[in-house]
């Protein structure tokens, strides 16, 4: 069953300034199942985090259509959430107060409600014990885990996520992806992850949506062949490298090309 | 000074509860080496107005001095009514212009077009010495206390105007992401980040606020009053009563000190949680 469709999803930008159009995203295509983990990685400047805005609602589109359930979106939902690549959180308010926030805005749980689904993804994100204290009191990575809390407490249909990890350190990258998959089993939830990492994206994702550079297309969709529940040890393996390795002769093409049409 | 020692003291995060030992002069070294800088000044500046006549009376005064006529005027004179009377003037003036510097800055950092019509009128009297308008508030409101009142207000009000406009302005692009992503309205918005996160602003605009509003009370009573510290100095200049015009400006300097030190204290109690960039 399809819960995200993008179809024929075209964006463009005007630079008033040089007086012509950019285009953002090309013709993409693709879609989510129920409950699927995907991941979306591209090269820098290929759009992913354009159609990660527009999929959320935030950024307005002209071209294509994107269906959450087959209905058309206009601007943000309670259907969708977002983990952003900062952690966005309101500096004024408790750990508590922030997991609230996104349920707050959008009015969908009573009080009681609220306070419990509260206290639950506070925990699920491994954050007991930090409700009273405030986000500058917080490693990044706990920030993070708190940016998750909001937006899974809001109930989302499709929760986005934009690079949630880019910010972290090597190693509580590492701990951050094994912990998200512990957490997305418990939460089953559909996922689109955008990543330019390649083997962050396979780590996690059930099927990989490989897009190219200027103007924003999507190379190639492949499923991921590992079984879960995946270690990070995984990442070590031979046929997990190999995997890696050939998603990133493809982007390596795509820099390639790039770099030849820069030249002419 | 002291506005800067006490700002550069990093945020007391809540993993390092542990504090390390520390002796009673370490923890109290500023207090101290202060305190005791003061204390040697001044018995320096008695021990040479007792003991040599290099310091002429009339030019200026002692310690023994000033505080004799501190007293003098305290239980004889009328210091306990002029500081009522000033500290009435600073008063009210300092809370109209807090509620209407406050209401309306935030008008103002809210709505874009409110914003640019003003801009200019507000620009010219946020950057214009408003005591120099004293002559004419003067003409405007007599001698009383209401000229000192009004000229307290537009001291204080547009520090507190600009600093208000400029915090609802400066809303946090990423929290104002997040808030649409979640499908906040507009309301929602002012209500949940425009307005908690011009807290720490408001109170830089009260915190200067205050300081020019001092100026403004004493100032305004100079120039035209028969009541107040400022007045107080000024007649104590005009009759030759330096003793008197330095217990005035004492109690000014004591009275900037306290009213600063709980608006500095107040302002580092809200930024707690200000973002640390």
């Amino acid at each position: 069953m399809m819960k995200l469709q993008i179809d024929h999803l075209t964006k463009r930008y005007c630079l008033q300034r040089e007086n012509r159009d950019v285009l953002a995203l090309a013709d993409v295509s693709f879609s989510v199942e129920d409950g699927e983990f995907m991941a979306i990685v591209g090269p820098s400047g290929c759009g992913k985090t354009s159609m990660l805005n527009i999929v959320a609602g935030l950024l307005p589109y002209e071209e294509g259509n994107v269906l959450i359930d087959g209905k058309r979106i206009f601007g943000p939902g309670i259907d969708r959430a977002v983990v952003f690549q900062h952690a966005s959180l309101l500096p004024w308010r408790t750990i508590a107060g922030n997991v609230r926030y996104g349920m707050e805005l959008q009015k969908r749980f009573d009080q009681a409600a609220m306070k419990e689904r509260t206290d639950y993804f506070i925990k699920l994100v491994g954050l007991t014990g930090f409700e009273r204290h405030y986000p500058s009191e917080l490693s990044g990575g706990m920030q993070q885990r708190v940016n998750l809390a909001r937006a899974l407490a809001a109930d989302p249909v499709v929760l986005l996520m934009d690079e949630p990890f880019a910010a972290l350190d090597a190693q509580t990258r590492e701990f951050m992806q094994a912990e998200l998959l512990k957490i997305w089993t418990k939460a089953k939830k559909t996922v689109v992850f955008i990543t330019h990492q390649i083997n962050e994206a396979i780590y996690l994702a059930d099927r990989v949506v490989v897009m190219s550079a200027r103007p924003g297309r999507v190379k190639d969709v492949f499923r991921v062949p590992f079984d879960r529940p995946r270690n990070l040890s995984l990442k070590r393996e031979p046929r997990f490298l190999e995997l890696e390795d050939s998603v990133w002769k493809l982007i390596e093409e795509e820099s390639e090309r790039l770099g030849m049409v820069a030249a002419v | 000074m002291k506005t800067e020692t006490t700002l550069a003291q990093p945020h007391i995060k809540a993993e390092t509860p542990v504090r390390p030992r520390e002796s009673l002069y370490q923890r109290y070294e500023a207090s101290i080496l202060g305190g005791t800088a003061v204390l040697i000044i001044v018995a320096i500046w008695q021990a040479v107005w007792s003991y040599t006549d290099w310091i002429s009376p009339l030019f200026f005064s002692g310690p023994s001095a000033i505080a004799k006529a501190f007293w003098s005027s305290l239980t004889g004179g009328n210091l306990l009514a002029d500081l009522a009377f000033s500290g009435k003037n600073f008063t009210i003036g300092f809370g109209l212009a807090l509620v209407s510097g406050v209401v309306l800055g935030v008008i103002i950092g809210w709505y874009r077009r409110i914003r640019m019509v003003l801009d200019p009128f507000l620009n010219a009297l946020y950057a214009a010495p408003r005591i120099a308008m004293m002559p004419l508030i003067i003409i405007w409101f007599g001698i009383g206390m209401w000229s000192k009142v009004f000229i307290v207000f537009l001291s204080a009000f547009f520090p507190i105007l600009v600093n208000t406009a400029a915090g609802i302005r400066n809303m946090d692009r990423d929290l104002l992401r997040a808030a649409r992503a979640f499908c906040a309205s507009d309301w929602q918005i002012f209500k949940t980040l425009a307005i908690p996160g011009s807290v720490p602003f408001i109170l830089t605009g009260v915190r200067q606020g205050v300081a020019v509003g001092l100026i403004g009370v004493v100032v305004g009573e100079m120039l035209g009053s028969s009541e107040g510290i400022g007045f107080m100095v000024a007649y104590g200049g005009q009759t030759f009563q330096t003793d008197t015009l330095f217990v005035g400006f004492v109690i000014i300097a004591f009275a900037g000190i306290l009213l600063t030190s709980v608006a500095e204290r107040l302002e580092r109690r809200f930024s707690r949680w200000r973002p640390e960039r």
